[in-house]
């Protein structure tokens, strides 16, 4: 849909684990303010494409590019530096720190003066920071000073989310955001993914939740077994052929096993 | 949320300081010479070499991780300086150096081990306790004992400040801690973010005036501030300050909390292991210097027996977590003074030392069920 001139894009990345082909030539874009929903089987790819973009696995082959640009993406410090981040399924924070440690996690702010040189925190700045971060998002958790571990699923996901945007990111890839949630902590989470299409943000969302799915995404790409199955506007495509995507049944040539 | 934060976070420190104040009250009680200035001074001179161990071993405890060979490395560390004063004639200054660096070396060597090969660091560290209580043996040679009196070294542990000196330490003290602390306050409020009511501020200035006071009172009152105790104080407050104010103690709180995340963050979790286990073996070089100083001589048995299971005891006691990403470097102190009132309370009533271990052992199982039992509860609360 958009070649190479979408905010990022991948053209023909592979990966295999010793036998398994997790990913095949697999082409995929996402546009600025646009939402992708990335949908399949267990084990279609959706994981291993999300973490391949992050720098978590290196790719067997392929090229990554970036605002057009090709890139090489070395190591989730890459990924970030590029404008990439990335919310994961089991959220990654640290239940024993509190929110705003979380936030900043490996990208403190430092005090300036003698303090620079042993990298002292400057938790006032932090704290201002994260203060004005969470209430752009609107999302509401008890303190800032809150130990993450006594929050809520629904309050762990915003928080992941926010602290995914402290980079000021181009793109942001959520693995699963609404998984475990319950019923109105799933509607906040999607609330709080439109309002990142509003700020111009790449937006990549890999579930498992159609529904979901179609509520918030813009263009759906639908993995299976490693390999690009389809790629539908979201608002001229209906729950069946998604489904039929997924499962391979469209091809109707026995490669549903 | 203050209320909240207060109990959770430093209710550990005053549960131990309570202990503490049961501990000196029953040997008191049982003994008038227990809480006399004489005494109270050799119980800290008795806890430096091992709370100074402590400290070290709190950094690998925040990881999750262990360190066996702490013991085995503090008497290296000794054996190498005394070796290199008394049979080189180096400077002391500069043979305490090489035993600090021996320290470190041996850290950096087991954390690039442990890192690299992804072996358990329980093992890489036992292998340790092994080979460097060989090498002990080795660098001691056929006497098995080094003397150390009059080589300057025993400075280190017998050297104490005349009245004036001690109340200058803790005016400055004072001076920089209420300084801090209300600082602190002022810039908090200024950018208006929370900040922790001016009375608990101001309370909490109070008690560490009057703890550093008392402190000298008594000092005072026996040999003077022993500059032993203000090393062990050095150490602990920058350490303390550097995993909680900097970068690298918010990243080593992370990795043991959850290594995974920390990773993801783009923090170089192996990176931190290493440098954390480099530290840890270095503070153990640092604490078998000090015992070196005490006991005036190196020997066969330096850093042996029971000291490591006592570092370890320590800072657990006091509430740092075996689990990692909980706890705090106060802990390495507190859980000294716990350790070593037990055993100088016990020394004076000249118990034997079967009942002393058991004792000991006793107030170690106590502590683990306690955190125990705290941890059960905070998971009822949905907190892990």
């Amino acid at each position: 849909m958009n070649g190479n001139g979408g905010v990022l894009s991948t053209k023909g990345v592979s990966k295999s684990f010793g036998p398994v082909q997790a990913l095949d030539e697999v082409d995929f874009a996402v546009d600025a303010g646009e939402v992708v929903g990335l949908v399949g089987d267990n084990g279609a790819g959706k994981s291993t494409l999300v973490k391949s973009i992050a720098g978590i696995y290196s790719i067997d082959a392929g090229q990554f590019y970036f605002e057009g640009e090709p890139v090489t993406i070395r190591g989730p410090n890459s990924a970030t530096e590029l404008g990439i981040a990335t919310v994961y399924q089991d959220l990654a924070l640290c239940d024993n720190l509190d929110v705003v440690a979380n936030l900043f996690l490996g990208q403190e702010a430092v005090a300036g003066g003698p303090g620079r040189l042993a990298r002292v925190l400057d938790e006032t700045a932090m704290e201002e920071r994260s203060h004005e971060l969470l209430e752009q998002l609107s999302v509401t958790i008890p303190s800032v000073r809150s130990e993450v571990g006594t929050l809520s699923g629904g309050q762990r996901q915003q928080v992941a989310v926010a602290r995914s945007l402290l980079g000021e990111p181009r793109v942001v890839m959520l693995d699963e955001p609404t998984a475990a949630l319950g019923v109105p902590q799933t509607k906040q989470v999607l609330a709080l993914i439109k309002r990142l299409r509003e700020r111009e943000l790449g937006v990549i969302v890999v579930s498992h939740n159609l529904a979901n799915v179609f509520e918030v995404c813009d263009r759906i790409y639908v993995l299976r077994l490693g390999r690009k199955a389809g790629d539908f506007d979201a608002g001229e495509t209906t729950e069946e052929q998604i489904v039929g995507a997924i499962t391979g049944a469209e091809f109707g040539n026995g490669e549903a096993e | 949320m203050t209320l909240r934060r207060f109990l959770q976070g430093d209710l550990v420190s005053l549960r131990v300081i309570f202990a503490i104040a049961l501990i000196w009250i029953v040997f008191e009680s049982q003994n008038d010479r227990f809480l006399s200035a004489t005494n109270l001074t050799n119980l800290f001179l008795q806890i430096t070499p091992v709370a100074l161990i402590s400290v070290g071993v709190v950094l690998a405890l925040l990881l999750g991780e262990i360190d066996l060979s702490i013991g085995a490395v503090s008497g290296l560390a000794a054996s190498v300086m005394a070796v290199l004063t008394v049979k080189n004639g180096w400077d002391p200054a500069l043979a305490i150096l090489a035993g600090v660096l021996t320290g470190a070396a041996i850290g950096l060597a087991q954390g690039l081990l442990f890192t690299r090969f992804r072996i358990p660091s329980f093992v890489v560290t036992l292998a340790g306790l092994l080979a460097w209580q060989g090498a002990l043996l080795q660098v001691l040679g056929s006497t098995g004992t080094v003397n150390l009196a009059n080589s300057g070294i025993t400075n280190l542990a017998n050297t104490f400040y005349p009245d004036a000196v001690g109340w200058a330490f803790a005016a400055a003290a004072i001076g920089v801690f209420a300084l801090v602390t209300l600082g602190g306050y002022v810039r908090r409020q200024g950018s208006g973010v929370t900040a922790e009511p001016l009375g608990l501020l101001v309370l909490r200035v109070g008690v560490f005036a009057a703890v550093a006071i008392v402190a000298i009172l008594i000092f005072n009152s026996d040999r003077g501030l022993p500059l032993a105790v203000l090393i062990l104080l050095g150490f602990v407050i920058g350490f303390q300050l550097l995993t909680t104010r900097t970068t690298f103690g918010r990243h080593l709180f992370a990795v043991g909390g959850n290594a995974e995340a920390a990773r993801r963050a783009g923090i170089r979790v192996d990176s931190m292991r290493v440098v954390a286990f480099t530290l840890c073996s270095s503070m153990a070089a640092v604490g078998g210097i000090m015992a070196a100083s005490r006991l005036l001589a190196v020997n066969q048995s330096s850093g042996g027996s029971d000291l490591l299971l006592l570092a370890i005891a320590g800072p657990v006691i006091a509430g740092t977590s075996l689990f990692g990403g909980r706890g705090s470097v106060w802990s390495a102190l507190l859980g000294a003074i716990v350790i070593g009132s037990i055993s100088n309370g016990m020394d004076l009533l000249a118990f034997e030392s079967s009942v002393k271990f058991m004792v000991t052992g006793g107030v170690l199982l106590a502590a683990v069920v306690v955190d125990a039992i705290a941890r059960m509860r905070r998971q009822e609360q949905g907190r892990v």
